[in-house]
């Protein structure tokens, strides 16, 4: 099993992650992450799917993806990209484990954003393997709340999605 | 000029080219049928059922080309079009569907007859649209016959709000949109035309995408020049002629032993607009085994889904054969098929004595008058039509065949006969037909030359079948032996109610029945023990293939 991280540009239009979710769960595609933004364009999305699976998955989902009509551009997004996550951590700490809590983010390049008697908030923003490694060294102090966004990527270069061509265009 | 929006949906229906819709009026769409009847140049055909227009709908557009169109209401209507929405998704029928809804004061607050059919449609529509802005109705209508047209066709449907039947908007007539295409890649077919010059055993495998290509003519000429034989699946059936000496039947799980071995002994697959359905390949991993396939589609996911292409080619199967047939070498009198020959040969001989409902069927494909078009439910009688009844021409036979709806063929056959305006001929079995029979009404008061061959075995014959060869005759809820007498039934709808019981009675009544410019409903008494056969059991390999019966 390996993982596929694919960006589409989609209509920004009620419904549209409807059709999405609904296609991978009719067609048993099984997915690791999803992420929807808005763009530089107000009429469309961006989403940042990351897949569980083959190649025959991976064609089979873009091709099938393509054919929403909502879907606009779609591409899968290269090994060498730019991938991003964001994490939010609520972790457990008094005054003896504050301090060893805090030389951690200092490691990770993680912010402490809030503080409170038993708690500290921490963010981290980078690849994902990055925040699991985080995530394993704050376990042992007590993880109270965890939010991850999911991973959200780009290319590298000149080269962008909106180069690629359309299904809709293609037929 | 300004119009209101159910008058706006009426000009673009006629903008597109409809000239007969299927429907039923209702509460959420009573604007939209006030401005039908003030409109009164659009012929609309109200049906017994919803279900009956959607597949009538269905039916027309087979038979014709040309995109179907159905109305029905919110809620209860707008389910009712499911069965024959997904009916058209799965055998790619270009169809639009128009629902009403509540108005936007009262979506989302669970109002009378409100449903989420958008939401319901989403998996068996290329594309759905609820339209909550008048502004926006005309171009999603227009885009909506677009889509359902462009590529590999499909169902629409847009839900429009009862507030925006009655809200006003400015309206332009503007001409139907192109449907979106594209030209075939040059490079594909290269790798393809030297596949397909360097086998020695070439098979032609046709699908339903050829003839949605219209695509028969190229084929056609594609067997001619390299003289390989030809069989199509059950979608297929009419893109190649069937009394061609190249033909070679059906292929698949009730395909004809000829197609059967000619499909083992091939070396090279040429699949026109087919999705290797697992009623087709049966065994997707060993179907192509160490044979080439050059497959041409115009739905990039259906290249390499089930069975992987050596040589793939994306598009249009029309296009791409008018480039590809330049490209390849003339061969003349190719051994293939003549070992097609023999085969063909070899089956009639060994075939035998037809059964009742198969003699029935002969004899009806010689007197159905010139033009016919065939519509059949699904079962036995659906297999026996394929394997029985000769396919001369594209759109002369319309049949459920990827959801294998029950059902469809009453309103399928509705449809073909108001598209075509000719005979129609609908083979069904007295269990699909109790499913939506009621529609023998809209048959009537339409009075449609429609000829009923109900093949009443008193049970369902193809679950039968199957229990009798994997469930050791344990005939659970199949013997279902209907007290109707369906020549009564007939009558008493205003039909014409003829029986055949014996060899015999199959000429006479026959002929009179097709002498009946009306319905006609023929009551054929077969035995519940006819079988469909040859047959693949399911994911097995083609060697398999049973001809005789085997009991379990």
């Amino acid at each position: 099993m390996n993982q596929y991280t694919i960006s589409a540009l989609v209509s920004n239009k009620s419904g549209v992650l409807t059709r999405v979710a609904a296609l991978f769960a009719r067609r048993g595609y099984n997915i690791h992450s999803l992420s929807v933004c808005t763009t530089e364009d107000p009429a469309l999305s961006r989403m940042t799917i990351v897949l569980n699976g083959d190649e025959y998955i991976l064609s089979q989902m873009m091709k099938q993806m393509d054919k929403l009509i909502d879907v606009k551009k779609i591409k899968r997004v290269e090994e060498g990209a730019v991938y991003r996550e964001l994490l939010l951590a609520k972790v457990k700490t008094d005054a003896s484990t504050r301090s060893a809590v805090i030389e951690l983010c200092q490691i990770f390049r993680a912010n402490v954003i809030d503080i409170s008697p038993e708690t500290l908030v921490l963010e981290l923003t980078g690849k994902p393997v990055k925040l699991d490694g985080f995530v394993n060294m704050l376990l042992p102090y007590g993880i109270v709340e965890l939010a991850r966004t999911g991973v959200t990527a780009i290319s590298r270069g000149k080269r962008c999605i909106k180069d690629e061509a359309d299904y809709k265009e293609k037929i | 000029m300004k119009k209101i929006g159910a008058e706006i949906l009426i000009e673009c229906l006629k903008e597109q080219g409809a000239d007969t819709v299927f429907g039923y009026p209702g509460g959420a769409v009573l604007d939209i049928y006030d401005a039908l009847y003030r409109d009164g140049t659009l012929n609309h055909v109200i049906t017994a059922h919803e279900q009956g227009a959607a597949h009538a709908a269905d039916g027309y557009a087979r038979s014709t080309g040309k995109t179907g169109v159905v109305i029905a209401t919110s809620g209860p209507g707008a389910t009712n079009l499911v069965t024959g929405i997904a009916t058209a998704f799965m055998d790619s029928v270009p169809l639009v569907a128009v629902t009403g809804n509540v108005g936007i004061n009262f979506l989302g607050r669970d109002s009378f007859q409100e449903i989420d059919i958008t939401g319901i449609t989403l998996p068996v529509t290329k594309h759905n649209y609820i339209v909550k802005d008048v502004n926006e109705l005309a171009d999603t209508v227009r885009e909506a016959f677009r889509i359902a047209n462009s590529g590999r066709k499909g169902p629409v449907l847009i839900d429009i709000l009862k507030n925006v039947q009655t809200a006003e908007a400015e309206y332009e007539p503007q001409k139907p949109l192109l449907p979106a295409h594209k030209p075939v890649r040059k490079g594909a077919l290269t790798g393809a035309a030297e596949a397909i010059n360097s086998a020695k055993k070439p098979l032609l495998m046709i699908g339903g995408g050829a003839i949605a290509s219209e695509a028969s003519a190229e084929i056609l000429a594609l067997a001619e020049k390299i003289g390989a034989p030809a069989a199509c699946t059950l979608m297929g059936l009419g893109a190649f002629p069937a009394s061609h000496p190249l033909f070679c039947g059906m292929m698949g799980m009730h395909g004809t032993h000829t197609a059967a071995k000619l499909c083992m002994e091939s070396d090279c697959i040429i699949a026109l607009g087919t999705r290797f359905s697992d009623r087709v390949a049966l065994n997707r991993d060993k179907f192509a085994e160490g044979k080439s396939v050059v497959q041409i589609d115009i739905d990039d996911a259906e290249i390499d889904k089930n069975v992987t292409a050596t040589h793939s080619v994306l598009g249009d199967i029309k296009e791409a054969l008018k480039t590809l047939l330049p490209m390849l070498e003339p061969v003349k009198n190719r051994a293939f098929a003549q070992t097609a020959q023999a085969y063909k040969a070899e089956e009639k001989a060994g075939a035998k004595a037809p059964e009742l409902g198969h003699k029935i069927l002969i004899e009806a494909a010689k007197l159905a008058p010139e033009g016919s078009v065939v519509a059949t439910d699904v079962g036995q009688h659906q297999m026996w039509t394929a394997q029985y009844f000769p396919v001369e021409r594209p759109r002369a036979l319309c049949t459920s065949g990827g959801l294998g709806t029950m059902g469809y063929g009453m309103g399928a056959a509705i449809g073909a006969a108001f598209g075509t305006k000719k005979h129609v001929v609908l083979v069904t079995g007295d269990g699909s037909f109790n499913m939506n029979l009621n529609e023998l009404s809209t048959a009537v008061t339409n009075n449609l030359p429609i000829t009923i061959l109900l093949m009443n075995n008193r049970a369902l014959g193809m679950v039968r079948q199957w229990q009798k060869l994997f469930y050791k005759n344990r005939f659970s809820q199949t013997n279902v032996h209907k007290k109707t007498d369906y020549v009564k039934f007939a009558e008493s709808f205003g039909a014409t109610g003829l029986r055949i019981e014996k060899e015999e009675e199959i000429a006479p009544v026959l002929q009179r029945a097709f002498s009946i410019s009306s319905p006609v409903l023929v009551d054929c008494r077969v035995s519940e023990d006819e079988n469909v056969l040859p047959m693949i059991k399911p994911g097995q390999t083609y060697d398999t293939i049973m001809t005789e019966w085997e009991e379990s």
